[in-house]
């Protein structure tokens, strides 16, 4: 093939690049999630912890779209439990740190929800905003 | 034929990096509104569109002005464009692609702009706006390419591509109309809420964007040495000036309207912008260089023997799109805000980020049509085609 | 050379295919809770048609209005901003400006220095839910044109759309604004519009909406549909006017004068 010398370079190049997420952390310790304050009063959340883990994020935007388009407020959890649909008056009522829990696993995982640009973390008004 | 693109003179380089260079500048300046939100332009809670939604409206008009050379090329077989048709075509992408970077450099969460073609909403303007402009980037991005490419083979235009341009014809009016409906149906806003809306812009649009088109082919005549032909600039020429002939009549329209009937919902945005309102009236001098412009440039382009002299059609040429961009890049969207619904006057300019970041996407339209031209110019020279 | 390249491309658009069409099933099972519910709340406070009448004769001193404007602004982190960037969802103006159409060079006195409030007219064909391209202004069954701030991409169109001048935008961030952060609610961040609500949280939790309860009685919030209601009996026997009835937005604010 013509100008094959700049070719193979280029791919590779293009092929250290696309697979450098895979093989950089080769041999590097595995995952560990990081440590959390629980909050101290409860010790389940409003659906299994493993549950939570993985689904917090569709949950909370299904939350969003049933109490704020379609006005149904309240939520009944797969224990029979009901609450109001609500970020700062459920979520973080118990959650209260906002810094040593919700942001310690974003940060490790890099990940910036855009929640709390307009959500009120129990933090900011502690501050005296 | 891409590669016609990167192959060229020194001038021909320093422009595509002068052009690159302000778009960087220009950038910086929108990674700044991005951060600090649209407090860095001059827009307000009573003027809340300005400058970008100015511009865009007025590069719609120039986007559609293809319809101009296309019309008469292949439905009336005006053979005298031959050499022509193809950089309108191209002009028009770029001119979209100048109205989708206003569109979005204007919002107040561009990373949620997806969320117009997730939940479609008929009934919004802005749905169907963002569906006609669009879809004609596509129509003129398929026909121009198909067409040039046949034409670097030495082939006649591929029979398929017909039915595209008789709907981009259609299209072409559609845009302009779909951007006027934005305006005309909103109930508040009484300088906007008139039917003849729609019927301004497409004749202000059929004036400004081939005289844009025509300034530009001149300068690409002189800068490489490729010539459109006499007969396409003088019934370009004729065109652009019939449709500055009714763009003004039309004008002339709303000031009756508005005057005779001296209702206050019609004459005091007129009121604001020619003679200023209460106190204020900093659109006042634009407004009347507007009106002196567009009268010189009728003087200039009406007799065919003016037309026929480039030392005269040119500034003929450049005195219209003068007078149409303060028309509608200035006086129009502002217009529409002054006075707000209390009756009383919040005025507006554009800041410095705000024109930088115009400036930006302007030079963002550029470089696609220098790219687009060149690879035209290019094909066209080549197989030395009519 | 040619027909390698089709196969290759042939093989390459099959696979797509092939990626997309296994991938949308798979993670599509991964979500869905199966029994769980979304239920309006016990508390809430329905009506079909809500609205709200202003009693202009009982708003007399600035506390009057103070009162209801600060209730408003405190609930809903409403920010303070001086100057043209400035966000109201409840604010006062003078009767020229609030009713353009009736007023006169030779005003009665009372309403030459009178203010008059202002809100959202909460529009029963409003023509900002009709521009807004992604339904983030949206009108609920209940009358309330909602606000969802999460979809608001920021165009403001519904701005341009609403001949009321109801409307602001967050040019900047609102938060260092506010002055004190109320928890129960959220602010909004730069680049969203926002308007009254007709405080529809609170009525889902069984409450009146702030400015009503802070008017002493200034204020009449109820349902237009039910002629049972009080405002209904405040309609009849009081002659109500609105703002700029010749536009056909049909508001649902009245204001006795």
């Amino acid at each position: 093939m013509y100008d094959s010398g700049k070719i193979l370079t280029g791919l590779v190049i293009f092929l250290f690049l696309i697979t450098f997420p895979f093989w950089y952390n080769l041999g590097q310790a595995s995952y560990e999630p990081p440590d959390l304050v629980l909050p101290e009063d409860s010790q389940q959340c409003i659906e299994p912890t493993q549950w939570m883990r993985t689904n917090h994020m569709e949950l909370l935007n299904t939350w969003r779209d049933m109490s704020v388009r379609e006005g149904l407020t309240t939520f009944v959890s797969t224990s029979g439990e009901s609450m109001e649909i609500s970020l700062q008056k459920t979520c973080m009522d118990c959650h209260t740190d906002k810094v040593n829990f919700c942001d310690e696993c974003h940060n490790k995982a890099a990940v910036s929800p855009y929640c709390w640009d307009c959500h009120i973390a129990p933090e900011e008004v502690a501050n005296g905003q | 034929m891409f590669e016609k693109a990167l192959r060229g003179d020194r001038r021909y380089w320093a422009w595509i990096i002068l052009l690159l260079a302000v778009m960087g500048i220009g950038s910086i300046f929108y990674i700044l509104q991005l951060v600090q939100g649209l407090t860095v332009t001059g827009m307000s809670r009573d003027v809340s569109w300005g400058f970008y939604i100015a511009q865009f409206t007025y590069m719609v008009g120039v986007a559609a002005s293809a319809v101009m050379l296309v019309l008469p090329f292949y439905l009336h077989n005006a053979k005298q464009f031959s050499r022509m048709v193809i950089l309108g075509e191209f002009m028009a992408i770029a001119a979209v692609i100048v109205c989708l970077g206003f569109i979005v450099v204007d919002l107040g969460q561009p990373q949620r702009l997806f969320n117009v073609v997730l939940y479609p909403t008929p009934n919004s303007i802005l749905f169907w706006d963002m569906i006609v402009l669009n879809g004609y980037l596509l129509l003129n991005i398929i026909i121009g390419w198909s067409n040039l490419s046949a034409e670097n083979k030495r082939l006649p235009h591929p029979q398929w591509v017909k039915p595209l341009v008789y709907l981009s014809i259609v299209w072409a009016v559609s845009i302009h109309t779909v951007t006027a409906f934005l305006y005309q149906g909103l109930p508040g806003r009484h300088y906007w809420l008139t039917a003849i809306l729609a019927a301004r812009f497409l004749s202000s649009a059929f004036c400004s964007g081939p005289a844009i088109l025509l300034i530009l082919a001149l300068i690409v005549k002189k800068v490489a040495k490729y010539d459109p032909g006499e007969k396409a600039v003088q019934t370009l020429a004729t065109i652009i000036t019939y449709a500055m002939l009714i763009n003004v009549f039309f004008f002339l329209l709303e000031v009756f309207t508005a005057f005779y009937s001296n209702i206050p919902g019609h004459t005091h945005t007129l009121a604001y912008l020619f003679t200023g309102l209460h106190g204020a009236g900093s659109l006042v001098g634009w407004m009347w260089v507007m009106a002196v412009c567009a009268i010189l440039c009728l003087v200039l382009l009406v007799p065919p023997k003016f037309r026929k002299k480039p030392e005269l059609l040119v500034p003929g040429l450049i005195l219209l799109i003068a007078a149409t961009w303060i028309d509608k890049g200035l006086g129009l969207v502002v217009g529409g805000f002054i006075p707000n619904p209390f009756e009383s006057i919040t005025e507006y300019a554009p800041t410095i980020p705000e024109i930088m970041i115009s400036v930006m996407i302007y030079a963002t339209g550029l470089l696609v049509l220098t790219v687009l031209w060149k690879v035209a110019i290019g094909v066209k020279k080549e197989t030395g085609s009519a | 050379m040619d027909n390698n390249r089709r196969t290759f491309l042939k093989i390459a658009g099959f696979s797509v295919a092939l990626g997309l069409g296994g991938g949308i099933p798979l993670s599509l099972q991964a979500y869905t809770p199966a029994d769980v519910e979304y239920v309006p709340t016990n508390a809430q406070i329905t009506g079909k048609r809500w609205g709200m009448v202003i009693d202009t004769r009982k708003f007399t001193k600035p506390e009057d209005f103070q009162r209801v404007i600060e209730a408003c602004h405190q609930t809903h982190n409403v920010p303070d901003i001086q100057g043209n960037e400035e966000i109201k969802w409840i604010w006062t103006d003078h009767f020229e400006q609030v009713f353009p159409s009736s007023s006169n060079p030779y005003l009665a006195e009372r309403y030459e220095q009178q203010d008059f409030l202002l809100l959202c007219n909460h529009c029963n064909t409003p023509p900002c839910v009709r521009v807004c391209p992604t339904k983030a202004t949206f009108q609920r069954p209940d009358g309330i044109v909602m606000m969802d701030f999460h979809r608001c991409i920021g165009c403001r169109y519904c701005m341009a759309g609403c001949p009321y001048g109801s409307r602001s935008f967050n040019f900047s961030d609102p938060k260092p604004y506010v002055q004190n952060l109320n928890p129960d609610f959220p602010a909004r961040m730069r680049g969203v519009v926002e308007k009254c609500t007709f405080c529809a949280a609170r009525l889902e939790q069984g409450q009146m909406p702030a400015c009503v309860e802070a008017s002493n009685g200034g204020l009449i919030f109820g349902d237009l549909s039910d002629p049972d209601s009080e405002i209904r009996e405040v309609l009849r026997e009081n002659f109500t006017i609105r703002r700029k009835v010749e536009l056909g937005t049909n508001p649902c604010v009245f204001y006795i004068v």
